[in-house]
């Protein structure tokens, strides 16, 4: 049962954080499709697409991640999700292909209508995955997806907390997303981009809670035993979700001014919010998988090896991954990965012949002291490893 | 009895009803798929290498190279990315039947796997973003990570397939799985060829590829520095892999005609257990004969236990709804994959012969066709050597455990689902192919300004970068 417990906690921790690092990257999707025509959405575009670049790839493990786990340590209950709301996990699927390349073409299309049509792909896909994804999960929270299923079911996604559902996972996208960018716009001193994205994120913080008041009313009366243990024993953190989103909405109108650790800490407690909802629903289910069902955490029909087996890799992962993401956001936060790479070649090999044994490369401009310091690790554990590799040539 | 028979028998037809636009839809996204999972396995290390002799020798024409390679390895990685969920989501949307009674078994190589994909998506970024601003070998480093991870994953990947032809490291009762060996799934009797198989595999089909578009650039004229450079550095690895994947092979099929006996029988045409087994080169199968085809008397049997006496067991040894449907589909294709194998070995013996008698790489033009359809033609060996595993292997999913009716979904809706895909990677794999050439054409003209677009860089970095390697082609 404790390793069961374990593995279900593990499955939220990572469902969180596909929800607040991949969820940013959708909601960055919606922000781009409301940027406007080319002139008036070129600004924001830019930093959207500069933004999610480099880390899109890396969150959206995330989610296969997930579905590792789902199936693996339960199988019974991925079986019946699977076959139930087959068709939004379809819809949704079709979102994540046609969002992903169509961001990967845009970048390297060539020709403005090219780009256009790559880019509105792009933009409209990133809507659907979280629409669907939140009435699948409705579909599981209402208890709908049942047991042993055989056929899927339109019913069990198409009520209304499934589709507010939906909506508050495209609102909590880009609610996550203009959060972050407010971040990115203040960091790179951009005074106009910023107001323009704290004043979408204070209008999508406002519509996402309105829209989960509205499915918490519904709950009440279509749902009571949910209802009941939202506001029960996971009252906790529906308060700490609602009151992260109260703050962000008062600082970030605080803080037109202020730079720094205030934006840091916004982004922070945006996060912590969303966080705090994928947690209350946890908490709110514990222990039962499928809500209306007998399928607990502990019978979803691994055995305990494949569990504690889990837990193991959890905290490989954990020890692996972990560094490399900081590595990765580190970077990525000290503009040392450049997104925007269409820079002529000749340049590049002009740049070459001046410093024969060096790569093409560039002076690092504005380079900070911690992007000094990043540089400066990375460079000594290359000449470390080149260092060590020489020895045993050499013997 | 007869209305138990009906039900049956109507029960039977509605699921098959999803087996077979299921087998189609998984057979299209997954041979889709493999090809840029191949170049997502075996492109870093291209890359790589051309960076490495970029750097080592100061080999600007290398580090140009290892440039436009990442550039593309961006699209062709993010491409990956997405077809690849796509599968995930497939193992529950398609085979929820498989998952439900194996997904505890099968999903622990699979969540290896997340641990390397995660590092490959991870230092991929860095790697292709870092090109710009990271200091030289540092930047290298950076890629080893990708290189490895994309070994590792394939590795996990290959260790379910394996486990799928030879299941075994877990224990049953009642029906329901009570305990895993997660080292004997891992490392499961088919593992020790099928993963070698595959990382050869893919590193031939990217360096073929990638060698094949720079022998047509030669073909057209473009008889320059770069071009050699660039099919040099792609062939020369592939090629030398070539021998030890035709010695893989050969150890694999051994092991198949072992361990999946009635496999083998399809691939090779053997109905009946004897000895003194023919070897069929081509021929089709079918009603018990074999029309076309040349046939070696005994060569099996040589092949299977090196001596014509060798006894070799026929698909005729399980009953017919064991064994796999269109035999001859196995045996043509497994054909070709051999046949392209050594196909790919002529042009690397080729190369090699010039080498050693000329010092120069072959000048007749016959070798240069060759060499351009060599891609192609490691790509159809490959998509060949999944044709005949995963159809020889029906009407089992898990050998001999379970089979692919019983893994199926049951909700109708397939067809759509389908269909769809079919439009849908119709349209992306053109796109990705476009936008390739596209990048090929730019780079052709590289030094020409690009139109101001909306998702351009920025022109402030434009005119800095300009201004940089103005201020630099300037002593």
């Amino acid at each position: 049962m404790i390793a069961a417990a374990t593995v279900g906690g593990i499955l939220l921790a990572s469902v969180t954080l596909y929800a607040v690092l991949g969820g940013a990257d959708f909601g960055g999707g919606l922000w781009d499709l409301l940027a406007g025509g080319d002139r008036r959405g070129r600004a924001p575009r830019r930093l959207i697409d500069e933004t999610i670049t480099p880390v899109w790839e890396a969150n959206h493990v995330w989610l296969v991640f997930d579905l590792v786990i789902f199936w693996t340590a339960f199988p019974d209950a991925f079986a019946a999700v699977m076959t139930t709301v087959a068709l939004p996990l379809w819809l949704a699927l079709l979102g994540i292909v046609l969002r992903g390349a169509g961001f990967a073409f845009r970048k390297e299309a060539s020709g403005p209508g090219l780009q256009r049509a790559f880019g509105a792909t792009f933009a409209f896909s990133s809507l659907l995955t979280p629409f669907f994804m939140g009435t699948v999960i409705g579909a599981i929270a209402t208890g709908h997806v049942r047991a042993g299923a055989s056929q899927s079911s339109l019913a069990a996604w198409t009520n209304a907390t499934s589709l507010l559902a939906g909506f508050m996972f495209v609102g909590a996208c880009g609610y996550l997303a203009a959060v972050y960018l407010t971040g990115e716009a203040a960091r790179s001193g951009d005074a106009v981009l910023k107001a323009y994205f704290t004043r979408r994120a204070q209008a999508a913080g406002i519509v996402t809670g309105a829209l989960s008041l509205a499915a918490l009313a519904e709950l009440h009366s279509s749902d009571v035993a949910l209802f009941s243990r939202l506001t029960g024993r996971a009252l906790p953190l529906v308060i700490v979700a609602g009151l992260s989103g109260i703050a962000v909405v008062t600082l970030l109108a605080a803080s037109r001014r202020t730079t720094g650790w205030v934006m840091i800490a916004v982004r922070v407690i945006a996060a912590l919010g969303v966080a705090a909802v994928v947690w209350g629903w946890g908490v709110a289910q514990y222990p039962v998988l499928l809500p209306g069902t007998a399928v607990t955490l502990s019978n979803a029909g691994a055995p305990h090896t494949t569990m504690v087996a889990l837990v193991a890799l959890f905290i490989v992962v954990v020890l692996v991954i972990g560094p490399a993401f900081a590595l990765l956001f580190s970077l990525h936060g000290h503009r040392l990965l450049n997104a925007g790479d269409g820079e002529p070649l000749s340049a590049v090999a002009s740049a070459g012949t001046q410093s024969p044994a060096g790569p093409p490369r560039q002076q690092p401009a504005r380079q900070r002291p911690g992007a000094r310091n990043t540089m400066l690790g990375l460079v000594a554990v290359a000449a470390l490893v080149r260092a060590a590799l020489r020895r045993r040539r050499d013997r | 009895m007869t209305h138990l028979g009906g039900i049956a028998a109507t029960v039977a037809v509605r699921v098959n009803g999803q087996v077979i636009p299921a087998r189609a839809q998984m057979a299209t996204t997954l041979g889709f798929h493999i090809i840029l999972a191949c170049l997502g396995i075996a492109l870093p290390s291209t890359v790589l290498l051309a960076e490495f002799i970029g750097l080592r020798r100061s080999n600007q024409v290398a580090l140009v190279l290892a440039r436009r390679w990442s550039q593309a390895m961006g699209v062709l990685v993010a491409v990956g990315a997405v077809t690849g969920t796509v599968l995930s989501f497939e193992m529950g949307l398609l085979w929820p039947g498989l998952m439900r009674k194996y997904g505890a078994v099968l999903g622990l190589p699979f969540g290896i796997e997340g641990l390397f994909f995660f590092l490959e998506a991870i230092f991929t970024a860095i790697y292709l973003y870092g090109w710009r601003r990271l200091p030289g070998w540092a930047h290298f480093w950076t890629g080893m990570p990708i290189a490895l991870s994309g070994i590792l994953g394939a590795m996990s990947v290959m260790a379910v397939n394996s486990w799928m032809n030879q299941p075994g490291g877990f224990t049953q009762r009642d029906g329901r799985i009570v305990s895993v060996n997660i080292w004997q799934v891992f490392f499961n009797h088919a593992a020790i060829y099928e993963m070698p198989h595959m990382i050869l595999a893919a590193y031939m089909v990217t360096g073929f590829t990638v060698a094949g578009v720079y022998a047509a650039g030669i073909l057209r004229g473009r008889r320059d520095r770069y071009h050699y450079t660039g099919f040099a550095i792609s062939f020369v690895p592939a090629a030398i892999l070539t021998p030890f994947q035709i010695f893989v092979g050969d150890t694999a099929t051994r092991a198949i005609a072992h361990d999946q006996p009635v496999k083998f029988a399809s691939m090779e045409y053997v109905p009946r257990t004897s000895t003194h087994v023919p070897e069929w080169l081509g021929g089709v199968y079918v009603n018990g004969h074999i029309y076309g085809g040349l046939k070696f008397p005994d060569v099996d049997s040589l092949l299977v236990g090196f001596g014509p006496g060798t006894k070799v067991t026929g698909w005729e040894s399980v009953p017919p709804a064991q064994r796999p449907p269109v035999v001859w589909l196995i045996h043509l294709c497994f054909d070709a994959m051999v046949g392209l194998g050594f196909l790919l070995l002529l042009a690397g013996v080729w190369a090699l012969y010039a080498w050693w008698r000329h010092r120069r790489l072959p000048r007749q033009r016959l070798f240069w066709l060759l060499a351009a359809v060599s891609g192609v033609a490691a790509i159809v060996a490959m998509e060949c050597g999944w044709v005949v595993t995963e159809v020889g292997r029906q009407p089992w999913v898990v050998y001999r455990l379970q089979t692919t009716t019983q893994a199926a979904t049951t909700d109708g809706g397939v067809i759509a689902s389908l269909s769809i895909v079919i439009v849908l990677y119709a349209v992306l794999g053109t796109a990705t192919i476009l936008i390739l050439r596209s990048l090929a054409r730019r780079w052709h003209r590289s030094d020409v300004e690009e139109a101001d677009v909306p998702y351009g860089p920025s022109p402030r970095l434009r005119s800095r970068s300009r201004d940089r390697a103005a201020g630099q082609v300037k002593p």
